[in-house]
């Protein structure tokens, strides 16, 4: 018989799967899409944690994923840092999307250079969220960005192909979206509760 | 009033050691060529037997193996300045004195804390520059000058105090004009306390009215006289190697003197620093130049040190280093960057704004940057890299409370646009694949016909097979021939 073990701590952790679900709380990182809130564990984005996406191609929707998000932080006045997008952020664009573009700040890296600046802004502690396209980024890359997130109490954002699906990763929740033939979100894994079996429908307006 | 006298007792040496820390015995010598004398003579020097006023000869016959520097008088001068500078940030009267620095502090421990507290303040500071000093106080600059040649650490604090300790000094140590210092022990006076208790009019027949104006400044009846010192406006250090050095990791050592110094120098001005130069010199005059430029004005030794440190790792030594040099002449204000009382980042987050230049210093100058919108509508203009990224602090207010207004009046603008894509490309690309699905539009540009950059567009918001929503024009009235201009990510 080992030591005892309170059940509330049991439970709060996460670690024991009831039948029942429990009503989550409201989550500290809401995504700002209510359905995807819902089969999330952590009630949104992992607090302080990397999150991986991976994309079948640019433009289908990966950033209206985020978007939201980066308006609530930007608007609190916290800083978002982008580490070399793949093409320009449109200006108008985002600002459609309710995000202020003084709090976001674009770094222009080389492709060895994308993970060393995006552990460098997570690690600082001062930016609210990272979000970084890495192209050569190995399992030791992502669990060192992993660590940095949680030094650093950042949300981390890495954008990948979907081709890294099959390897293992060290981010605490890894989404897979698709485009065709509808919009939804797959959740791959998610650190402290089960994979929802269906993926989570994403609307696409426009405005 | 109360003064504190710093005396820097071996300032030529500690000059020379501070940029070699090496221990083996080490000379300063001066004088003709053929007869050259030791003027200073470190620690393990002095061990061997050498001393002060030896000719080299007779070291050398003494000792095989010293490192003999020439005595610079101008880089003694430099080193006093610089730390009249340091000095600077404890008083605004700060003189300067053979060997020695004044500062007016009566008024200082109101910010400080009492005088042993300063004190403490001082010899850290000192001692973390690398210079051996004696410090003393006393209501006349002059009178902490006289006890500082004779104890370390003396204080008083009172004009009774102080005479009574000028009492004892000696007169070979009260740093009286020459003449009556020699004159005055044949005369059986051999203190100051003596002196001063002999009647004044026969001193003024025998000596001058010279003597009796150093003793009344001595004891405060006269002013000090002094020139108050200014510190320059422009920081400018040269150290010179005691090697050719060929590869960068060896000058990191002198580079973090030189910053440490710089960050020395800006606390005493309450400055900071926007751009500055490292100079490497080789032989024959040819240089490198390594200038290091900052988003916003910095004085704290470690960052400074880490900054100037990565553009030097970037920098291909074309031949051996004799000497570095580092240059700064823009030194702003410097606004120290405030945080909310409620602020919810971890205690120990790097500001945003180092964050900022750590990667400017590893990725180039141009590589951290904001985007801000422009009024004209095409897409290629419609945006633009803003100034200077926002700071925080201070001036955060007031930026806020502007862009504040410029959102508020952009605000009716973006709604009565058409939808605007997320990504744009940097120009538009012809949208290749089957024919698209057309999601909303047409919206047409027509415009810039003034400056010749003239496009007559229409925008639509197409799905392509992948099931992506792209941002693509043609030519107005057709629908064919897409070109892409930005997705809808």
């Amino acid at each position: 018989m080992g030591a005892v073990v309170a059940l509330s701590t049991l439970l709060d952790a996460q670690q024991v799967w009831r039948g029942r679900a429990a009503p989550l709380p409201a989550g500290e990182q809401p995504t700002g899409w209510a359905a995807l809130d819902d089969v999330l564990p952590a009630g949104g984005w992992p607090p302080a944690a990397l999150s991986e996406i991976l994309l079948p191609a640019d433009g289908v929707g990966e950033l209206r994923l985020v978007l939201p998000s980066l308006a609530r932080l930007t608007q609190g006045g916290r800083t978002v840092v982008i580490v070399a997008p793949p093409y320009l952020p449109c200006v108008a664009g985002w600002q459609q999307q309710g995000v202020d573009m003084r709090r976001v700040d674009i770094v222009a890296a080389g492709d060895s250079d994308v993970a060393w600046a995006m552990e460098q802004c997570l690690r600082s502690g001062s930016c609210a969220a990272v979000l970084a396209w890495p192209r050569q980024a190995d399992d030791r890359t992502l669990r060192r960005l992993q660590v940095a997130a949680d030094h650093g109490q950042a949300l981390a954002f890495a954008f990948r192909d979907r081709k890294h699906l099959p390897h293992a990763s060290p981010a605490a929740l890894r989404l897979e979206l698709e485009a065709a033939p509808r919009a939804q979100v797959w959740v791959r894994k998610c650190r402290g509760g089960s994979v929802p079996a269906q993926p989570v429908p994403l609307g696409r307006a426009l405005h | 009033m109360l003064w504190a006298c710093i005396v820097l007792p071996h300032l030529a040496l500690d000059g020379v050691l501070r940029r070699n820390p090496q221990t083996g015995p080490l000379v300063l010598v001066s004088g003709p060529v053929n007869a050259r004398s030791i003027v200073s003579a470190n620690r393990e020097a002095r061990e061997a037997g050498l001393h002060v006023g030896q000719r080299l000869s007779a070291a050398q016959a003494l000792l095989t193996r010293f490192d003999a520097v020439p005595y610079d008088r101008d880089a003694v001068d430099r080193w006093h300045r610089f730390l009249a500078a340091v000095a600077y940030r404890y008083s605004s009267e700060v003189s300067l004195l053979p060997h020695a620095i004044v500062l007016e502090v009566s008024r200082s421990m109101g910010l400080f804390g009492p005088w042993p507290r300063l004190e403490a303040m001082l010899r850290a500071d000192l001692a973390a520059l690398g210079f051996r000093h004696r410090i003393t106080a006393a209501p006349t600059p002059h009178a902490a000058y006289v006890l500082a040649g004779v104890s370390d650490g003396q204080a008083v604090l009172t004009p009774e105090a102080m005479r009574r300790a000028l009492q004892g000094v000696p007169i070979a140590k009260s740093r009286l004009p020459a003449l009556a210092a020699e004159a005055l022990p044949g005369m059986g006076i051999r203190s100051l306390g003596q002196l001063l208790a002999l009647p004044r009019d026969g001193l003024r027949r025998r000596f001058g009215a010279e003597l009796l104006d150093v003793l009344d400044r001595l004891t405060g009846d006269l002013p000090a006289g002094l020139d108050a010192y200014r510190p320059p406006d422009v920081f400018d250090l040269r150290i010179e190697l005691m090697h050719e050095v060929e590869n960068i990791a060896s000058l990191v050592f002198p580079l973090r003197r030189m910053t440490g110094d710089l960050a020395a120098y800006l606390a005493g001005r309450d400055g900071g620093v926007q751009r500055f130069t490292l100079r490497l010199e080789h032989r024959d005059g040819r240089v490198t130049e390594v200038p290091v430029g900052l988003l916003t004005p910095e004085r704290e030794p470690g960052m400074l040190f880490e900054l100037a440190r990565g553009r030097l790792d970037q920098v291909q030594l074309p031949e051996p280093v004799l000497a570095m040099r580092l240059i700064a002449r823009e030194l702003p204000p410097f606004v120290p960057a405030g945080r909310d009382l409620f602020d919810d980042r971890p205690a120990n987050a790097l500001p945003i704004d180092q964050l900022r230049e750590r990667l400017r210093a590893r990725l180039g100058d141009r590589a951290v940057h904001q985007l801000d919108s422009t009024t004209d509508p095409r897409p290629e203009r419609a945006q633009s890299i803003a100034g200077n990224p926002c700071r925080s602090g201070f001036s955060r207010d007031a930026s806020q409370s502007a862009s504040a207004s410029k959102a508020s009046r952009l605000k009716p603008l973006l709604q009565s646009i058409g939808p605007r894509p997320t990504w744009l490309l940097d120009r538009p690309i012809p949208l290749r694949g089957t024919e698209p699905r057309i999601l909303a539009g047409p919206e047409r540009l027509e415009t810039g016909w003034w400056d010749g950059g003239e496009v007559c567009r229409d925008y639509y918001v197409v799905e392509t097979s992948l099931g992506q929503y792209a941002w693509a024009f043609c030519a107005p009235g057709e629908q064919a021939g897409w070109m892409l201009q930005g997705w809808f990510a």
